[in-house]
């Protein structure tokens, strides 16, 4: 791993045991993570986005394969040595309602990590970095002992912003930071994510169904497909030149807001499969109009099909 | 007496004034503040907004389903076709709902009963409104699956065997049984996945041009009323502030509220421009501003905005603005300026 690389995931695998057999999270997922940049996760319900966010920073444990942050392999840490190095690392949940304690102060909220990790040594002094974190974030002092429930969704999602800030990580997973916001609110918090990563040098997986969203937010987007990724490339190459069947349908589903430029729709039969006990095959085959025998008893490998552009198809030219 | 001016009415449906309030022991939440909505027959409009802007107490009240209490219709007239609805009584608006108008809710999870067969669902609005026996009601309800892609062997398995994209088409099959006039749907896709959305609103695009039914979509979503609609409303605290054919509002946007919106959204041509989203939050419907409800985040306000409510003006046909910063001098002109993105 070059010092460029901040984060590198090798054969990802998160199983769940079901009474149908194992249900295929994420399977077999390869990629790195460039430091300061972003990584957008794209993909329908089900696909394991979220899974995958939550295996790498160990919340759930991977049933195989390694990650590799900052040198370190985070597999072979004890607990103790994960705990300390989730200062590092933090996660932003997608529901601002339910990710925060009813309970808590928005104050206290945002210092519990702070405490948790002992980061300050007197009240004071943790007082003051929740202070100064509020006005990071754009939430105002008067608001310093209200509950969640006084607050909007954008605000809610401020404090939950704010708390993973709290002890300095260096990568963050936005698991659905916006996604229950209205577009107004958005706009603002996407904007606030964008300064605070040029301001403290974060580097972000950005996980979302939201093409649009992902678009203007990363640097590379990952398109995921019942546990596997399908595509993998920079913004810019994703969208003007996409190569798996899946990624092309699903970028002429998004509903573009304007009556100019407006393209052939690409409409999918059928719905996702199951992740429960995948049959050796194209994970896509199902729904994919150019399906062929090769597909039905092959599963596609991840290739570099041109310099960083990768897809996990046998129509592609050297995959085959 | 209603029936004099049905035949000649243009409209499946005119709401004009329309002020819903919902009285609670600690406030009165103003929902709509005097709103005024018109649906061509057989058209689509689009009714736009962000949360609590109103846009499903309006469609509960087409149907007369607003909960009361606490929820009071305090003036305006809603005209179905014609007929005033809101002189019916409960007996007759039963005769309405699912046979002159139906309506699709958001989540597909909930608005089905999970201990009827989904053909048993179907069947129950044909019943209900048509004089037919049991077993032809079964026949018909089979055929409508089959019309919203469901293969009619599957009509006797209960709503959890299906996922959220079949659901949502067993409950559209259930909105078009009797052949309405007209169709509300409230996000009928907002619970589902992009490409699941895209077969469902391709489905009902079909499905309205075949039946000639007008509709009433809302939604928050600019790219799905630019998909399905012909024209679109902009909603904002309980009052319309822009409305106009989607060449109007999309490409000649002139309230600050809706180009804010569209501002808000991330550019799909140039995807680093950086959004400018609009500042601040919706005001609390509870304690409404005197003047125009946007003035506290609009970068345009003037001292009028703080003080009266601004009048619709029109300035091409349907299209009008209800905003201060125009006059009957200078609208005629403004519908003619292409804004820029």
């Amino acid at each position: 791993m070059s010092a460029e690389q901040i984060l590198e995931v090798k054969n990802l695998k998160k199983y769940f045991s079901t009474k149908r057999g194992p249900l295929h999270a994420v399977d077999n997922v390869s990629f790195t993570i460039g430091r300061g940049k972003t990584l957008g996760i794209v993909g329908e319900s089900g696909c394991g986005k979220s899974t995958l966010g939550r295996t790498i920073l160990r919340l759930l444990q991977p049933t195989g394969g390694e990650v590799t942050f900052e040198g370190k392999n985070l597999n072979a840490l004890s607990d103790n040595e994960m705990r300390l190095m989730r200062r590092e690392m933090q996660i932003i949940f997608q529901d601002p309602f339910s990710s925060l304690n009813p309970r808590m102060t928005i104050s206290q909220t945002i210092e519990e990590p702070l405490k948790r990790h002992k980061a300050y040594a007197t009240k004071g002094e943790r007082r003051n970095r929740v202070a100064e974190l509020m006005d990071t974030v754009g939430l105002a002092r008067r608001l310093y002992n209200t509950y969640p429930h006084e607050l909007d969704g954008g605000r809610r999602q401020r404090i939950g912003i704010a708390r993973a800030l709290a002890l300095d990580p260096k990568f963050i997973v936005c698991d659905e930071p916006v996604s229950a916001l209205d577009v107004s609110i958005q706009a603002q918090i996407l904007n606030l994510m964008k300064e605070l990563q040029e301001q403290f040098k974060l580097t972000y997986m950005f996980i979302t169904h939201d093409l649009s969203v992902v678009y203007h937010f990363s640097d590379d987007i990952a398109v995921m497909y019942l546990g596997r990724m399908v595509e993998k490339a920079p913004a810019d190459e994703l969208f003007a030149n996409p190569l798996h069947p899946y990624t092309k349908a699903l970028l002429s589903a998004i509903p573009i807001p304007s009556l100019h430029n407006r393209s052939q729709r690409i409409i999918m039969k059928g719905e996702i499969g199951s992740p429960i006990n995948p049959q050796n095959e194209c994970r896509f085959s199902g729904r994919c109009m150019y399906a062929s025998a090769q597909c039905l008893n092959n599963e596609p490998e991840l290739v570099e099909v041109e310099p960083s552009h990768f897809v996990s198809c046998f129509l592609c030219p050297s995959n085959s | 007496m209603d029936g004099n001016n049905k035949a000649n009415s243009p409209y499946a449906l005119e709401i004009s004034d329309l002020a819903v309030e919902f009285r609670t022991r600690k406030n009165v939440v103003k929902a709509l503040n005097g709103l005024n909505l018109k649906i061509l027959k057989g058209h689509t409009l689009g009714l736009v907004g962000e949360t609590g802007a109103g846009k499903t107490t309006t469609g509960l009240s087409i149907l007369k389903l607003v909960p009361d209490p606490p929820g009071v219709i305090t003036r305006g007239t809603i005209l179905l076709d014609g007929e005033s609805v809101l002189e019916k009584s409960q007996h007759q608006m039963q005769k309405i709902r699912g046979k002159a108008v139906s309506m699709i809710f958001q989540d597909p999870m909930t608005s089905l009963n999970p201990v009827l067969t989904v053909e048993q669902q179907i069947a129950e609005v044909i019943m209900a409104h048509e004089a037919v026996s049991s077993p032809d009601a079964r026949k018909k309800a089979r055929d409508m699956l089959e019309l919203v892609g469901i293969p009619g062997e599957r009509s006797t398995e209960y709503p959890h065997q299906f996922s959220g994209g079949m659901r949502q088409r067993v409950v559209i099959a259930i909105a078009l049984a009797c052949n309405p006039d007209m169709l509300i749907a409230d996000e009928p896709t907002t619970a589902l996945d992009v490409t699941i959305q895209a077969q469902i609103l391709e489905m009902m695009k079909a499905l309205k041009e075949k039946y000639n039914t007008a509709m009433l979509m809302i939604t928050h979503d600019l790219g799905i009323v630019a998909e399905v609609c012909d024209e679109v409303s902009v909603i904002y605290a309980g009052r319309i502030v822009e409305h106009g054919t989607l060449a109007d509002v999309f490409d000649h946007t002139l309230h600050p509220y809706t180009k804010g919106l569209f501002n808000s959204l991330p550019n799909m041509e140039n995807r680093t421009a950086k959004l400018r989203p609009i500042k601040g939050l919706m005001p609390d419907p509870s304690n409404l501003p005197p003047g125009c409800a946007f003035a506290d985040r609009c970068d345009h306000a003037m001292d009028i905005c703080r003080k009266e409510q601004p009048r619709e003006l029109y300035c091409n046909g349907e299209h009008f603005v209800a905003c201060h910063l125009y006059s009957e001098a200078s609208i005629e002109q403004e519908g003619s300026v292409t804004h820029e993105r």
